[in-house]
């Protein structure tokens, strides 16, 4: 197995296959680009699953690990590994990615090339941020996946879409510049070096870590996104096209996420502990706060959109409580929520493509007409709004069980979730689906076609997998989740 | 010759200078015998010439040399600095080629007015007296304010050169004035008998050497359009005919870093208490209005002026860091950033025909349209220039900001992050402009063949770079610490 670098070819098979892809040039060789997407993306997943069969959950630290030098003048090498949080969200990136190209094969007509293209580039680069464990070519992945999905939400997007990916880009990009100076002052604290393992151990007094804190909390806040600086996913998602959406929402909010865990925890943990209320705190007014927002929207990608800045809240919140239970949680959460908001975002797709509609009020008794989509979108409403059975359960039981254990009203706010997730996800599902055909256009509706069925089934089993049996995700977790508190749990002071 | 009691200089450390001044006289002399059509001779000749001298460079011993009394020296800084001093010069001339094919500029004059900047440019490198970094300078600005008004029926171009003339001497006449200062309070204008004259000195004429070096400073300020002096950059380059913007806003900006190199440090190091607050003033107005500025330009010249301004506030950035690492750190800003600043200027003159000048930020409206190749080549300009990875701009940004955060200036490296991010808008909308607009009109992109080449690679070569970093980031920083 020594001979393929895994995580090299992860990384940079599906950059090289979107390259290729370009190069199938205009709009007459569509089918063609289509092609090699769907082959690009299809391999860049099946070279992904060795990692998930050769992973050893008992063993401590990277795996997989690969080194080799980079940038001399700073010191910089090319260092690739990952533990069990990055190996989930890798195979998620991969199996997601398969899912948008089969999602957009008919729906995108226009500069096919170039958006099969920027998907495929996008999921290389995102690998390359959950296996980077040097901080410069973390960085340098994490700001590289913000010229794709630029495009890909300017060029394919709603009407709106200039404002909302200038908006996206800025916003992201000013919590990135702000990391990138944290990240220059570790490099020169640590004697020139970029390796998170010297940065782990890297003791630094508190005032710096709190500066270093609020640094990396910018760029990571932004991301996942927290309130109050969560304002631009709504446009983003309202605005870009269903394969961006998906996209967005299962992965790139992931990256925040991730960043919490691999960089601010280990590397300030005093400051992240003395820091934890005040996340905690932004993290529970996303809890509730978002999802009475999200009942009031009219349009259902806003309204997804919102339900996804509520169901990161519990990812944050699941990091920032400090135990085992409650950080496994987070982890399964990113995960599921991958899986559900990915699904909710193609059902809303698929009606779009055939109505040109996000408005609830232009739906109603959506079921008469497509049975079985409506069975579909019934199971990912239910994982949504976290039905025990679906992977949604499975992540907000175990962050607030973690919550209880710190404090009774984390949990009790935290809890709310399950009545308010519920009353929105399912209103909005009642007023599309139920009761009388609507209008002309739902009459005229015609039920998933093969290809639609196929990618609502991949998603399905796997929300239904994750709810039913989840131990093969977490037991992958384990080891690493508490090798990262326990380093998170250790005083840096000096 | 010893009767003559004249020393014969070594000759041999300024064999690529000799080599660039009689090839221009030949081509002067050939061109004047050549028809219209046959302008390519001294087109070809030219390029040669740029070639033999490149290759006149990199064939040298590496070692530093001192010649004409201590007047010249060629150190490892000075090669490398020529070397793409004549690359980018090369580059011009074939990026401009069909442009000022079209406006009937495609003469003799340019060519050997664009030797003689180049040759200007390679004295100022490999000066190390006060003198003789004047005549470069003059050798450099007198060929640019020619080449400006070369276009001589074109109103713009004219008031343009005049403006660029008037402020240029202006900017010269601060330089003597701060030369003369300095060799008032040293008693010398070799710029290594300088800096050990104000070290022995027990008690320096502190207040003369001071005001020498605010002279100094403004005078360099000039050259390299810096606020608060930085009005006629947006003027020059906007009435320039875009195949001489593109000279002026590429290639003498290494130029003006070496004479910076040579000036502030190579002579007035002892000094840098007094120049690093200056530049620290500087480089921040520089970025912010530089940046702010080009927001509201609806003009890509003018555009690209006022971020020139702002990056050549982060190249003093790194110079006011101090010490080899940001000198070595900003010598490669100012090779990133000529790499960058030739690509955009190339797509300018690319969109540009006869009787359009392609100049407006609205030509750029649905590029990917017309040319998905092109658009991705100034893609990758905009995002270098806003320092976004994988390019080179990211990395020439970041090894600047690492350079001043070292020396103790993290407020200035916070400052220049949030400012680049303003910057990060302009850049935004010209890509916004090129993927998300429908484009106006559809005539065909149809470069020469060595042109399409270039610029292709011109834009690669910022990805490559970008990927790959190290070679030229090694070459920068081991020559200035060669040659320091």
């Amino acid at each position: 197995m020594n001979a393929l670098p895994l995580l090299s070819t992860v990384i940079w098979l599906p950059i090289v296959a979107g390259i290729v892809i370009l190069f199938t040039g205009s709009d007459r060789n569509a089918g063609l680009a289509r092609l090699l997407a769907l082959v690009g993306s299809i391999a860049g997943f099946l070279v992904a699953l060795p990692l998930w069969t050769g992973f050893d959950a008992t063993a401590h630290g990277f795996q997989f690990v690969e080194r080799a030098p980079w940038i001399e003048t700073f010191n910089v090498f090319y260092h690739l590994g990952i533990d069990g949080i990055s190996l989930l969200l890798i195979l998620l990136n991969c199996l997601t990615t398969v899912l948008v190209v089969i999602a957009g094969w008919k729906v995108i007509d226009t500069r096919v090339a170039q958006y099969m293209a920027a998907f495929l580039i996008l999921s290389g680069l995102m690998n390359g941020v959950f296996c980077a464990l040097d901080g410069l070519l973390f960085y340098v992945f994490f700001e590289a996946t913000l010229i794709p999905m630029f495009i890909v939400i300017g060029v394919w997007g709603g009407p709106n879409r200039v404002y909302a990916a200038i908006k996206f880009f800025l916003y992201t990009l000013l919590g990135s510049l702000l990391a990138l100076v944290a990240l220059i002052y570790l490099y020169l604290a640590a004697g020139n070096s970029f390796a998170f393992q010297d940065w782990y151990a890297l003791p630094i007094p508190f005032y710096a870590q709190v500066l270093v804190f609020f640094a990396l909390f910018f760029a990571f806040s932004v991301k996942v996104p927290m309130v109050p600086v969560h304002t631009w996913l709504p446009d983003a998602h309202v605005e870009a096209p269903t394969g961006g959406s998906v996209v967005l929402a299962a992965i790139m909010l992931k990256l925040g996420g991730y960043g919490f865990l691999r960089l601010s925890l280990p590397i300030v943990p005093d400051a992240s502990r003395e820091l934890a209320l005040f996340i905690i705190v932004l993290s529970l007014i996303a809890v509730v706060y978002i999802g009475l927002v999200a009942l009031v929207q009219a349009d259902m990608k806003k309204l997804i959109a919102y339900s996804s800045i509520s169901h990161m809240g519990f990812v944050t919140l699941g990091i920032f409580l400090f135990n085992a239970v409650a950080a496994e949680g987070a982890v399964i959460q990113m995960i599921s929520h991958g899986f559900v908001s990915g699904a909710l975002f193609l059902c809303v797709g698929v009606l779009y493509d055939r109505v040109h509609s996000r408005q609830i009020a232009d739906y109603g008794g959506v079921v008469n007409r497509m049975p079985v989509f409506a069975s579909f979108f019934m199971l990912f409403a239910m994982a949504n709004a976290g039905l025990p059975g679906t992977s949604g359960f499975v992540g907000e039981f175990l962050v607030i069980m973690g919550a209880a254990k710190v404090s009774f009203w984390y949990a009790a706010l935290a809890g709310t979730t399950l009545i308010l997730g519920a009353a929105y996800t399912l209103w909005m599902y009642k007023r599309v689906v139920f009761g009388a055909v609507a209008n002309a256009h739902v009459a005229a509706l015609v039920d998933l076609s093969a290809r639609e069925v196929l990618f609502m089934t991949v998603l399905a089993l796997c929300v239904l997998a994750m709810g039913i049996y989840p131990a093969p995700f977490t037991e992958v977790l384990h080891v690493s989740v508490n090798d990262l508190l326990a380093q998170a749990a250790k005083s840096k002071l000096p | 010759m010893q009767s003559i009691g004249f020393p014969v200089p070594d000759l041999a450390p300024a064999a690529p200078e000799i080599f660039l001044l009689t090839a221009a006289c030949v081509i002067l002399m050939v061109d004047l015998f050549l028809k219209d059509e046959s302008r390519w001779v001294s087109y070809s000749l030219t390029l040669a010439t740029l070639a033999g001298c490149a290759y006149l460079i990199g064939s040298g011993s590496g070692a530093t040399v001192y010649t004409f009394s201590d007047m010249f020296v060629r150190d490892p800084m000075a090669d490398v600095l020529k070397v793409f001093v004549c690359i980018a010069v090369a580059g011009i001339l074939i990026y401009g080629r069909g442009y000022v094919g079209a406006r009937g500029m495609y003469r003799g004059e340019l060519f050997v007015l664009a030797l003689f900047a180049a040759l200007g440019m390679m004295v100022m490198i490999s000066a190390s007296h006060l003198l003789l970094l004047y005549l470069g300078l003059e050798l450099l600005s007198l060929s640019l304010y020619s080449m400006v008004a070369l276009q001589r029926d074109s109103r713009p171009a004219v008031e343009a050169a005049m403006k660029y003339f008037v402020l240029g001497a202006l900017a010269s006449g601060l330089l003597l004035y701060g030369m003369s200062m300095i060799y008032g309070a040293t008693g010398t204008m070799q710029l290594g008998q300088i800096a050990s004259a104000i070290a022995a000195a027990d008690n320096p004429k502190v207040w003369v050497l001071g005001l020498g070096v605010a002279f100094i400073v403004a005078g360099v300020g000039f050259k390299l359009g810096v606020v608060p002096f930085h009005m006629w950059v947006p003027d020059v380059y906007h009435g320039a005919p875009t195949a001489i913007t593109i000279f002026i806003g590429s290639a003498p900006k290494m130029a003006a870093f070496a004479l910076l190199m040579r000036l502030l440090v190579s002579a007035l190091e002892a000094m840098v208490s007094d120049w690093q607050q200056m530049l620290v003033l500087l480089s921040v107005l520089s970025l912010a209005i530089g940046n702010l500025t080009a927001i509201v330009q609806t003009n890509i010249k003018r555009m690209l002026a006022y971020s020139t301004i702002s990056h050549m506030g982060f190249v003093l950035i790194g110079v006011l860091a101090g010490d080899l690492n940001g000198y070595g750190s900003a010598m490669f800003y100012v090779v990133a950033y000529v790499l960058m600043s030739l690509a955009a200027f190339g797509m300018v003159l690319l969109l540009s025909r006869e009787g359009f000048e392609a100049d407006m930020l609205d030509d750029f409206k649905g590029l990917n349209q017309r040319s998905p190749w092109y658009a991705f080549v100034m893609l990758l300009t905009m995002f270098s220039m806003a320092g976004l990875p994988p390019t080179i701009g990211f990395y020439a940004k970041l090894s600047v900001l690492q350079a001043v955060f070292a020396a103790g200036y993290a407020w200035l490296a916070v400052v220049a992050v949030v400012l680049s991010l303003i910057g990060a808008f302009y850049y935004l909308r010209i890509v916004k402009l090129m993927y998300f607009d429908a484009p106006q009109d559809m005539t065909p992109i149809l470069p020469q063949p060595d042109m399409r080449l270039l610029l292709s690679a011109n834009g690669l070569s910022i990805l490559v770079l970008g990927i790959l970093p190290q070679p030229l980031m090694a070459l920068c920083i081991a020559s200035i610490q060669y040659s320091l």
